[in-house]
């Protein structure tokens, strides 16, 4: 049981209907590619990834908000159906980047933190007021701040709100998507050690995204590399910044900017032929920006390689055609991610 | 030359800024969001602006702006722009000034991008306001800017409308809109927050480029400290709408003086330093009030160093050259400067 992937998604694709501008009718963007996912009990598992890769989007179908194209969304190996949504909320929640727009200005934050609650029709109003105070203790809010409403708290103190709202079903899962990004560092650290903390006592389950690596680092287990609406590279923290395997993953780990003065802004190396969405590379997506790139890449998309190391889909590694990557030992596949 | 930290004898800075407050005027009293900021960025020079939230660094560059809401009052001894006086001049001449020689890029894309409108027309607004160029031209203009942010396909996304682009999309347009005119001083509030950091360093790389061919100046509003450590010459740590230390990059990260700058590096994950999955650094405490006066050291109550002094007004200790500490541990003579 507990082998089995709380929340996964298979072979998931999503794609957009957009206009191409006046006259020229409609094109496809296809936000996610056939993604397959799983996400383990009690870990943390970031996705990063360029803006505009999907990361979103990705969030959206695991959080029942939008329905994927294609594929599936397994819970606890169970395929979802549309019918299971108020199950799905109750066990998967979300926290938005945003705590300034999340909330609802009008309500206190006694009323926003109980909604979820009155919606599932948990308990009497008796009990709903004790699990909303226990709540807000668990978060770290004084329990006089529950007759506030968000426009008299601090960002740190919004962003503990949205927190509680997403903790007071008790979920299994917690999706955070920038949930530290429009903080600042204090906030953010207060946040972080909030999360972590709540992962130990209640053992819950994280998909975080991130676009900062420094905190991808600090509290992730395994990290989800995203590129153009593809899972390219997925590997435990460590492993991934000690020795990443896919050229755009090492794109992504040269440009962190440490603290450190004197350093300038390192070059990525990656050109400014930024994939365009609506139409895709051939091959391998990310081609005409790699560094390494082989005349494969530009004519067969890589497959996905599943090996003691984690998984990546990249012609430099792997189950290689034809001596393209003679480089790459080839390792038992081990991992079924 | 000028050494980096502030202009050569006699040379104007491009903007100058002499005690400038902010006062709102609010229910329980009036806000002192912004208590006497003196600052100058000259020609070609990045100055950093960071502080906890809500501690008035919007506020502070929308008063430069001219664009404050319209209850807040505004006053300083000086507030210049290439020598001109900013304070009392028309709105007709402010408006000439705004998105032609100075530009801002704001905190929030989507409440400063109009959504009744196309990407392309917002872009070409600009141009077309404060030159005489013709549609095309103007067109052209936003699709090469598009590109440099990093936009592919950007004559396409010129149709599009802000709700069908992603936070790190809408960003990359408000960087583009704001160099439409070419400015010569770009104040930008969190410009890279929703980025990855692959486009958040090319981003940097368009910015220093501008500075080295154009002498662009920036103004930098931001929570990132990699970003600080590594584009900023000076820095300016904000607390409780004042600044608490000012210096060099080098000097603010190598060698903090304020009990609050040196929480705030404690509060970042740096590989290396922290550890993973362990608590991080934090500062306890929230902000004192600004409502009302306060007649001592903002950092008071939050500080492990407060000693009896605190409970006076602190000044300024200048330490070398465009370095100043506010803090009674500071003072070089060990009375008041
Ligand atoms: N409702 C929509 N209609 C059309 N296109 C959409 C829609 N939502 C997302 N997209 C497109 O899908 C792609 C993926 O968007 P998504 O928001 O998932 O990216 P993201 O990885 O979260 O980016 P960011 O890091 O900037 O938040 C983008 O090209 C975006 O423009
Ligand atoms: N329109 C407004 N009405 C009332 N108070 C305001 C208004 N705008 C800002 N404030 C208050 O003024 C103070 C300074 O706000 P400001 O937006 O400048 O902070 P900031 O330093 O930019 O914070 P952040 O890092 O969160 O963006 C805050 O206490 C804020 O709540
Ligand atoms: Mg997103
Ligand atoms: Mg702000």
């Amino acid at each position: 049981m507990s082998d089995t992937p709380v929340l996964a998604l298979r072979d998931v694709s999503r794609t957009f209907r957009i206009s191409r501008g006046l006259m020229r009718g409609k094109a496809t963007l296809r936000a996610v590619d056939s993604v397959s996912l799983q996400l383990r009990r009690g870990e943390v598992l970031a996705l990063v990834g360029e803006s505009g890769c999907g990361k979103t989007t990705l969030s959206r179908i695991l959080l029942g908000l939008l329905p994927p194209s294609s594929g599936e969304v397994l819970i606890d190996g169970q395929p979802m159906k549309p019918a299971d949504r108020k199950a799905r909320a109750r066990r998967i929640q979300p926290v938005f980047q945003d705590p300034y727009s999340s909330l609802n200005p009008r309500k206190t934050v006694a009323q926003i933190v109980a909604a979820p609650l009155q919606v599932h029709q948990v308990g009497d109003p008796a009990g709903r007021a004790r699990v909303v105070a226990e709540t807000l203790d668990l978060v770290g809010l004084p329990r006089r701040v529950a007759d506030s409403y968000p426009g008299q708290m601090s960002g740190g103190q919004r962003q503990r709100v949205a927190i509680a709202r997403a903790l007071v079903m008790r979920p299994e899962v917690m999706i955070c998507d920038e949930p530290t990004s429009a903080l600042d560092v204090s906030v953010q650290s207060q946040i972080l050690n909030l999360l972590l903390d709540l992962q130990k006592e209640l053992g819950l389950t994280y998909l975080l995204i991130s676009h900062n690596l420094a905190v991808v680092e600090h509290i992730a287990n395994r990290v989800a590399v995203m590129y153009l609406g593809r899972i390219v590279e997925v590997a435990p923290t460590a492993r991934l910044f000690a020795e990443a395997r896919h050229p755009y993953t090492r794109a992504l780990l040269e440009s962190v900017l440490t603290p450190e003065p004197g350093l300038g802004v390192p070059d990525t190396h990656l050109g400014v032929a930024y994939p365009n969405p609506i139409d895709p590379p051939s091959g391998c997506a990310f081609h005409p920006r790699c560094p390494s790139v082989l005349p494969i890449c530009s004519q067969v998309r890589p497959q996905t390689l599943r090996d003691a190391l984690g998984r990546i889909e990249c012609h430099l590694h792997g189950p290689a055609p034809t001596g393209a990557a003679s480089a790459a030992p080839q390792e038992q596949p081990q991992e079924h991610s | 030359m000028s050494g980096g930290m502030s202009p050569g004898m006699g040379e104007t800075p491009l903007l100058a800024v002499e005690d400038l407050r902010v006062d709102l005027p609010l229910e329980q009293g009036t806000l002192h969001a912004v208590r006497g900021l003196s600052f100058e960025v000259g020609r070609g020079e990045t100055l950093c602006l960071v502080g906890e939230s809500g501690c008035g660094k919007s506020l502070t560059s929308l008063a430069v702006m001219g664009l404050l809401p319209r209850r807040a009052k505004r006053s300083a001894r000086r507030l210049s722009f290439d020598g001109q006086e900013l304070l009392g001049l028309s709105e007709r001449r402010m408006a000439a000034l705004r998105g032609n020689r100075l530009a801002m890029i704001f905190q929030e894309p989507m409440t400063s991008l109009n959504p009744a409108y196309s990407i392309g027309d917002q872009l070409e607004e600009a141009l077309l306001c404060h030159r005489r160029v013709g549609r095309r031209q103007a067109r052209e203009r936003a699709v090469h800017l598009l590109e440099r942010v990093g936009i592919t396909a950007a004559g396409r996304r010129l149709g599009q409308y802000p709700h069908q682009l992603s936070g790190g999309l809408r960003q990359r347009i408000m960087i583009a809109m704001a160099l439409m005119c070419g400015p010569e001083l770009i104040i930008a509030d969190e410009p890279t927050t929703a980025l990855d950091v692959t486009i958040q360093a090319q981003i940097l790389h368009l910015l220093l480029e501008l500075k080295r061919e154009m002498g662009l100046a920036l103004v930098l509003i931001t929570h990132d400290l990699g970003v600080v450590a590594r584009v900023a010459d000076k820095v300016a740590v904000m607390y409780a709408g004042e600044i608490v230390e000012s210096g060099s990059a080098v000097e603010i990260f190598g060698n903090p003086r304020h009990p609050y700058t040196r929480g705030l590096l404690s509060c970042v994950p740096v590989p290396g330093r922290t550890r993973p999955g362990e608590p991080l650094g934090s500062i306890p405490g929230i902000v004192p009030s600004l409502v009302g006066s306060l007649e001592e050291c903002g950092f008071r109550e939050r500080c492990a160093l407060a000693q009896a002094a605190c409970r006076r007004p602190v000044p300024l200790h200048r330490l070398e050259a465009g370095r100043a500490v506010r803090c009674v541990l500071a003072d070089p003579a060990g009375a008041p400067a």
